[in-house]
């Protein structure tokens, strides 16, 4: 337990230092653990697990646009798990039910205890469709067809900058979007 | 869009850098304070008697108990922007004011007073005291809560509430410079009942604008 979220931590100074690929891979880690979480927070609730994906996805939204918040001496882990129980409680509020979420859902979790599958989750996607047509393309673009930023800037006539500037509104209005609905 | 797109996508804006809550913050409140000292300026002033004030040491008593409460709360209000962060340990910064007032309570009681004690309480400025100082709080809190909007703080209505904590300790920092009232006692009492005004609108507000 102890070794995996010192990697996180490793994984996470890496990313905030400019290292996408550490980055890409510190979200895959941790997203099985987020996904037992939520499973085990919406059963505790009483609703469908099905919808543990959406609570996947805020989560995710949510730590990239505020890990800025994170203090690179500190562990991540618990950095996270506060994240996540904030985004699982607002969800669960949201879909009418007023829960206390311990937050050991989350530590308790044992690696490879969740399936590794990836989902497809319908909040995103529908928030996705109401986004201003340039940032939709450019995270359609990125997301769906794989594409790199330069190869999205090409295809749309745009410049790189142009295209970074209209992923990252487009992740915030996205994630506005989710929390506002 | 499946999890794994998603995680693409964020990877890629990996780039994205945003600046750290505490320098949104200073922005925030320096855009801010212009609008408060217009208010200021034009329905208060600094009060005509200013340079004998200033060596009456209850005068400059206001500042200090004003400023140990702002510059106290900018800092907890910050650590609090952080999610996993907790008010323990930290809170007893917010009860510097608290003590220092209780002091200068204490040292006016053992002088000579130069007028009862009643008087002193009451003051001649209890009503634009309340009024002023939420007046001039308001376009600081907005800056405040602007800035804490940057964060992730898991309780957003204490978060809202140490803005207000925040705004009124900087706006009763110019209402000190204007008021003729300089009994801690007076200081106690109204500039409290303004600064609890001001708290509970930024945790109202609080609760709303700053979940994330």
């Amino acid at each position: 337990m102890r070794g995996r979220e010192d990697e996180w931590t490793g994984l996470m100074r890496s990313a905030m230092t400019g290292d996408d690929a550490a980055y890409h891979r510190l979200l895959k880690a941790v997203t099985p653990v987020l996904r037992a979480a939520a499973r085990r927070g919406l059963a505790r609730a009483g609703q469908p697990p099905d919808q543990a994906e959406d609570i996947v996805q805020e989560i995710l939204l949510a730590v990239h646009l505020k890990r800025h918040t994170w203090d690179s001496e500190a562990p991540f882990a618990p950095w996270l798990f506060a994240i996540a129980r904030n985004k699982l409680i607002d969800a669960l509020r949201r879909r009418g039910r007023r829960v206390f979420v311990n937050i050991d859902d989350f530590a308790e979790t044992l690696p490879g205890e969740a399936p590794q599958e990836t989902a497809s989750a319908g909040e995103v996607s529908a928030q996705l469709g109401t986004l201003p047509q340039r940032q939709r393309d450019v995270l359609q673009s990125i997301a769906v067809e794989a594409a790199s930023i330069k190869d999205t800037a090409a295809k749309f006539s745009m410049s790189e900058g142009a295209v970074r500037v209209a992923l990252h509104r487009g992740l915030a209005a996205l994630t506005a979007k989710l929390r506002d609905q | 869009m499946d999890t794994d797109q998603l995680i693409r996508t964020l990877a890629a804006d990996n780039a994205h850098r945003a600046p750290r809550v505490g320098a949104v913050l200073t922005m925030a409140l320096l855009v801010a304070a212009p609008f408060s000292i217009l208010i200021f300026a034009t329905f208060l002033g600094v009060r005509p008697d200013v340079m004998t004030a200033m060596h009456n040491p209850f005068f400059d008593t206001k500042f200090a108990v004003t400023l140990s409460l702002a510059i106290p709360a900018i800092i907890v209000s910050l650590h609090l922007s952080r999610p996993e962060a907790l008010l323990r340990g930290w809170g007893w910064l917010l009860l510097l004011p608290v003590g220092l007032l209780a002091v200068a309570i204490g040292s006016e009681a053992m002088m000579a007073p130069a007028m009862p004690m009643t008087m002193r309480l009451m003051g001649k400025n209890s009503r634009s005291c309340l009024m002023a100082i939420p007046a001039m709080s308001l376009p600081l809190l907005a800056g405040a809560l602007f800035g804490l909007r940057h964060g992730a703080p898991s309780r957003p209505a204490l978060a809202g509430a140490l803005a207000g904590l925040v705004a009124a300790g900087l706006a009763a920092t110019l209402y000190a410079s204007h008021c003729t009232d300089d009994s801690p006692l007076f200081v106690a009492t109204w500039y409290t009942i303004a600064t609890a005004a001001v708290t509970a609108i930024g945790a109202a507000v609080g609760s709303r604008v700053l979940r994330y």
